[in-house]
């Protein structure tokens, strides 16, 4: 590997982004002048409260939705759109419910015009990686809310996106399961290099997973702070260091 | 390709499944299904036969089933009725092919877009609310007494139904799985034929489901109301001859029409729709 990157890849660069929404005849203020750079191949964790704007942020990045101002910037280029090299894991799964397991994680791959035979052979690769190849074939009524997200999880990754936007993606599974796909992300992340946005309810996680935590307010307007977790990887969840960081972190949200 | 993907293991694996018990077991438990399923159908016939033969009825209206066999056998065999069922067959096949090859792409693209839906909306529900039948004179004056006019009517009354629910299943397609397709990346064509189009094969088959039935039903109403050939003339010319058992035979003939029409669309429904967990 060059010590220069020359090509930088999957480099997000948030320049005051601002969104509101009409709700009830009122303007409702989700965001306010973000700013943030996120580095190739960084993992951000947001965190916040419910209805902070987590997911709308994520939405703005995907390309889902238009900011009122401001703009993204991906590798400095202006976001319009969705675009093919951010991939985005949904709150909720959205499996296509006529397509098996299979079907639904090549879908990403299928819809560019990839041929069937390596669409299949790459998506039964992260079928693996998520731990659902005995159910390649079964139908995502068939499945449980676990392991339709893990579906959703395998369907993003199957593209190798530059960019991998997470809501919540672990949401719904066990807190087993929930363990060894942090794991599997860690790994994947490893592996492909790629910039990881995710959205998490859950502090562990984002201490597990991120370089970097950022903590949106409930108070709109109020100022989004953003904490560097310095550990090694991989992390150990029952090192004192990791507990410190989960004990600042809470500190952060008031809790003691 | 996308229809051709919706897989078909949960079915072949119910069937493993039965294949998997015991030989006897499973004569009885199919014995008990088709009792509960058809036994009081069979009570009845017995009824009517036993009725009939009796003279708790009168035979002369209701005669017993086997004079009914008897004459539709005749009839069918010295080819008087073979002529019949072909162009009663045509007729309603014509107008259900045209309704199909019309209302199904028709409604793809109303259900698409949402100003053409909104804009035909009134004058559908009121040509929906007009009852075929009732048009059928004005059709009669526009084309004649021929067979445009009755292959019309049926066409008339066929086309709603598939149109309707066509519309109805493409604007039911969750929005949030179009979302999910175009952050892959996929064009606007791409969404329609790998989300809108599946998604909506279930309501469409509903729609053809209603449609076959109304044509059955239009198809008769129009042979008994101005034709010299048909079902539902036959029905018509032997009560006028007093004819009666053949009456009966022809009506029979039309109600196991009705019901080779439903089964193939059932099968085609069960094909198609069997990752929807609503698929009656
Ligand atoms: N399309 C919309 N129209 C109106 N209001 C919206 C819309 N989308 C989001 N909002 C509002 O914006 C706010 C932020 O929503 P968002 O979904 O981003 O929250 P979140 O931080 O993801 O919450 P959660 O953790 O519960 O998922 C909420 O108050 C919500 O009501
Ligand atoms: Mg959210």
């Amino acid at each position: 590997m060059s010590v220069v990157e020359t090509t930088r890849r999957g480099e997000v660069a948030i320049r005051g982004l601002s969104k509101s929404f009409a709700l009830n005849g009122q303007r409702l203020n989700v965001l306010r002048d973000l700013r943030l750079d996120i580095r190739s191949g960084e993992i951000l964790a947001i965190v916040g409260p419910s209805g902070c704007g987590k997911t709308t942020l994520l939405r703005i990045l995907a390309g889902l939705e238009v900011p009122d101002t401001g703009e993204v910037l991906i590798d400095d280029t202006p976001v319009h759109g969705v675009g093919t090299e951010r991939a985005i894991i949904f709150q909720e799964p959205r499996l296509l419910p006529w397509l098996t397991v299979l079907g639904n994680v090549a879908f990403g791959l299928d819809v560019r015009g990839d041929a069937r035979t390596y669409a299949e052979e790459k998506a039964r690769h992260y079928i693996r990686l998520v731990g659902l190849t005995d159910f390649e074939n079964a139908y995502p009524r068939q499945l449980s809310g676990g392991m339709a997200q893990r579906v959703g999880i395998a369907r993003a990754l199957t593209v190798q996106p530059e960019i991998l936007l997470l809501d919540e993606p672990l949401g719904a599974l066990d807190a087993m399961t929930k363990i060894t796909m942090q794991e599997e992300l860690g790994r994947i992340w490893r592996e492909e290099k790629v910039t990881m946005i995710l959205v998490t309810h859950d502090l562990e996680e984002a201490i597990y997973l991120a370089d970097r935590v950022l903590v949106m307010p409930k108070e709109r307007g109020a100022s989004i702070r953003s904490i560097d977790i310095d550990l090694n990887r991989p992390r150990d969840r029952s090192e004192n260091r990791f507990v410190r960081q989960r004990k600042a972190l809470l500190h952060d949200f008031g809790l003691h | 390709m996308t229809i051709q993907s919706i897989d078909t293991s949960p079915l072949r694996r119910r069937h493993e499944d039965r294949a998997g018990a015991m030989p006897g077991q499973r004569l009885t438990a199919m014995g008990r299904d088709v009792l509960s399923r058809y036994g009081l159908l069979v009570g009845f016939l017995v009824l009517w036969q036993v009725s009939a033969k009796t003279g708790w009825v009168n035979p002369s209206i209701f005669p017993p089933l086997d004079a009914i066999a008897a004459a539709l056998w005749k009839a069918l065999a010295s080819g008087r009725l073979v002529g019949d069922v072909a162009i009663s067959l045509q007729r309603s096949g014509i107008a259900f092919g045209a309704a199909v090859v019309i209302g199904i792409p028709l409604g793809l693209f109303m259900g698409q877009i949402r100003s053409v839906e909104r804009a035909l909306d009134p004058i559908l529900q009121l040509f929906r609310q007009t009852s075929a039948l009732a048009l059928y004179p004005v059709f009669i004056l526009l084309l004649g007494l021929g067979e445009t006019s009755k292959i019309f009517v049926i066409f008339w009354a066929t086309l709603f139904p598939i149109l309707l629910a066509t519309i109805g299943g493409v604007k039911e397609v969750d929005a949030k799985l179009i979302e999910m397709a175009r952050t892959f990346g996929a064009s606007r064509l791409t969404v329609f034929r790998r989300v809108v189009l599946p998604a909506s094969v279930p309501a469409i088959v509903v729609g053809l489901r209603l449609s076959a039935t109304t044509a059955l039903l239009l198809l008769i109403a129009a042979e008994m109301i101005g034709a010299n050939k048909g079902l539902g003339f036959q029905v018509m010319n032997a009560q006028y001859n007093f004819q009666i058992p053949l009456m009966f035979g022809a009506i029979f003939l039309l109600a196991a029409l009705g019901l080779t029409a439903n089964a193939v669309l059932v099968t085609l429904q069960r094909r198609l729709c069997r990752w929807s967990e609503v698929t009656r």
